[in-house]
């Protein structure tokens, strides 16, 4: 049995690296031996890929992209007529904040450890190309259930096209196909979302990874494992990620189950974040809610639209946010990567920076007041300081010793 | 210097718990969230108990006698509501379906939408989702919120939805309520003042009845739900053991 396994193996390597692979990614990709807590969220986030991937395409065989059709073919074919609709539907729209949650974890921990610096600033590029075309993926998916806040949300967020000088209100036109949301605008967010996008991202990843093998896993300690190998030239630090790590992402990836399952089933809307109440109401162009907030994953920046006084100057802000995001690896001009070898001031810059995130992404949900506008100008100036002037603070910080090998704790 | 890098670390760590706890409190609970209705007024508080088919049956009765004549409930199939109600096709179509709809079919009304228009000011919305878009609270409020007031061509007004053009079709049943406003003329508390069929308290289970029944149509399968929900923690705190070992077992040979 062994024997004609080996040989089947070897027709197949004489014709495709299939064993090459498998080594090179996975039973010889030698990994830093201290991954911790933060290290789960890559592989959780490749887990809710798969939840979303298979739950659309179950979605996709009940749901239809037509105006007349959609709310019914979500609210009571797939959620009351078909068998176990329902909890494929929850599937999905669990999945889709879950991936933004374990995304902006994933974000975090290479922000601590310094996962974006030299020689990982593709990895980087490419893990923001990734949050970018899944920002694309969920408000376009957003929209296809068509209910009040699927179309408001949309109406509002592709009204800021038109703030675009001279050729605005054209884009908004060629985008919507249509002078306002409708059938034309709702077809082709769905052709979008479920085959155009999609595709995108399975490139991206494949990309991100590639290219993450390709220079080897950061670790808590921001040393570089490559740097002390032993006689077989495999790093002294470094275990094989087949098995260690799949046996420790196997418990990683039961714990996430345990909480994306306690929000399928014993909370689906979450209080309101994961599926809006004024959602369950059929998209009404006529009739504007009373107040209208994006989802949650978009809110921060949804805050920093508002906190610019002008419309322009809002976009303009907003899609800063995210294309300065790209430049990090250069702003960030501190040769040690992990946090825990770099100042004091440099950690305390970085929790400042994630309580202002939060603070944004809670008054996104909010209608403004002018406290409120006023909070989130100045959280919306320390996101920006935090970023531009990182070239100047990062220069003369104090940093600590650096240890030559990796420490466990 | 030790003792300091102690405490930046101890502090990180405490700063990573917080920022934890934050996420998990913001995603587990703030339930108390703006429900889309709103109208300032203080909701009555209800809880929904799926497994009372009593009450969803009661409520199924009510709803179809006083509400499905001008509301329809479009997505919901009166086979659907038998199976799940413990019901009988002859009990659904003798005392649920008022109209010749097949026993198959959706909850839909024969009112037209002109007749509706003229009538109400509005048609009349449809109500399958109505207790997931407004909430059972709002829906409670609602229902027994109704008071006389003379300036409305229906007679009534009511605290949960200002100046709304639906009549208080249960007035029979509950009786009138008169409402004392306070300086800023909202309203302060609402009294009976002449006594409907029921008494209060049958009244006030009769609204529960109906809101239960909203509650279930809005998500017919949410007791099915919760009781999988159970089944699937159980099995993924098994399978937890099983991993958790697994993972110490091949880590015993990595050097610390």
């Amino acid at each position: 049995m062994g024997k004609r396994v080996d040989d089947l193996m070897g027709w197949v390597d004489d014709r495709f690296p299939l064993t090459k692979m498998w080594e090179e990614h996975l039973s010889k990709y030698y990994a830093p031996k201290n991954f911790n807590f933060w290290y789960f969220f890559g592989s959780l986030a490749l887990m809710v890929l798969v939840i979303q991937i298979v739950s659309g395409i179950f979605l996709a065989m009940f749901y239809k992209p037509d105006t007349a059709l959609a709310f019914q073919s979500v609210e009571m074919s797939i959620m009351r007529d078909v068998e176990w609709g329902w909890l494929i539907r929850y599937f999905h729209s669990t999945g889709a904040s879950a991936f933004f949650i374990v995304v902006y974890l994933h974000m975090y921990r290479a922000l601590i450890y310094g996962s974006y610096k030299k020689p990982r600033e593709l990895v980087w590029i490419f893990g923001v190309l990734i949050y970018l075309a899944l920002m694309a993926e969920g408000f376009m998916g957003y929209l296809l259930p068509w209910g009040q806040m699927s179309f408001w949300g949309a109406q509002v967020i592709l009204s800021l096209v038109g703030a675009i000088p001279f050729v605005g209100e054209d884009i908004g036109i060629w985008v919507r196909g249509d002078f306002v949301i409708g059938d034309a605008t709702l077809n082709r967010f769905f052709a979008l979302h479920i085959i155009a996008i999609p595709l995108v991202l399975l490139g991206l990843i494949v990309a991100h990874i590639i290219a993450l093998h390709e220079v080897g896993s950061n670790n808590p300690d921001g040393v570089e494992i490559k740097k002390n190998k032993d006689e077989n030239g495999i790093p002294k630090d470094g275990i094989p990620f087949h098995p260690y790590y799949t046996v420790k992402d196997i418990v990683g990836v039961v714990v996430f189950l345990m909480f994306f399952s306690f929000v399928v089933f014993f909370a689906p809307e979450m209080g309101g974040y994961f599926i809006e109440y004024a959602n369950f109401e059929p998209a009404d162009p006529l009739k504007t809610p009373a107040h209208i907030a994006p989802v949650w994953y978009f809110t921060p920046y949804y805050s920093i639209l508002r906190a610019v006084p002008d419309k322009l100057g809002g976009v303009i802000a907003m899609g800063g946010a995210i294309v300065v995001l790209f430049f990090l690896p250069w702003l960030d001009r501190n040769p040690v990567k992990s946090f825990r070898y770099r100042s004091t001031m440099w950690k305390v810059l970085i929790a400042l920076f994630v309580v202002s995130f939060l603070i944004l992404g809670y008054l996104g949900m909010k209608a403004p007041t002018e406290l409120f506008t006023n909070i989130a100008r100045v959280c919306t100036i320390y996101y920006f300081a935090f970023f531009l002037l990182m070239p100047f603070y990062t220069r003369i910080e104090k940093n600590k010793p650096v240890p030559e090998r990796v420490t466990m704790s | 210097m030790k003792s300091s890098i102690k405490r930046i670390q101890q502090l990180t760590q405490q700063f990573h718990s917080l920022l934890l706890s934050i996420i998990f409190i913001a995603l587990t609970g703030l339930s108390a969230n703006v429900l889309a209705a709103g109208g300032g007024v203080e909701l009555k508080h209800m809880t929904v108990n799926m497994s009372d088919k009593g009450a969803l049956q009661r409520g199924a009765k009510l709803f179809t006698d006083y509400c499905l004549s001008c509301h329809s409930a479009k997505y919901v199939r009166f086979n659907r509501v038998a199976e799940d109600l413990d019901l009988t096709e002859k009990q659904v179509m003798e005392n649920l379906n008022h109209s010749d709809a097949k026993f198959g079919s959706t909850m839909t009304t024969t009112m037209t939408k002109e007749y509706a228009k003229k009538s109400f000011g509005a048609l009349p919305p449809d109500l399958s989702l109505v207790a997931r878009s407004r909430g059972v609270d709002w829906l409670y409020t609602y229902l027994t919120g109704f008071y006389s007031d003379p300036a409305k061509t229906t007679g009534f007004n009511n605290i949960a939805f200002k100046d709304v053009g639906m009549p208080n079709v249960l007035w029979e049943l509950q009786g009138t309520q008169e409402a004392t406003f306070n300086e800023h003329g909202m309203v302060e508390h609402l009294k009976l003042t002449k006594e409907g069929k029921l008494s209060e308290a049958e009244f006030d289970r009769e609204v529960r009845s109906i809101v239960s029944f909203l509650s279930y149509i809005g998500e017919p399968r949410q007791a099915e739900r919760k009781v999988l929900g159970a089944w699937v923690l159980v099995f993924l705190a098994v399978l937890f053991i099983f991993a958790y070992n697994l993972k110490k077992e091949y880590w015993k040979d990595v050097p610390h």
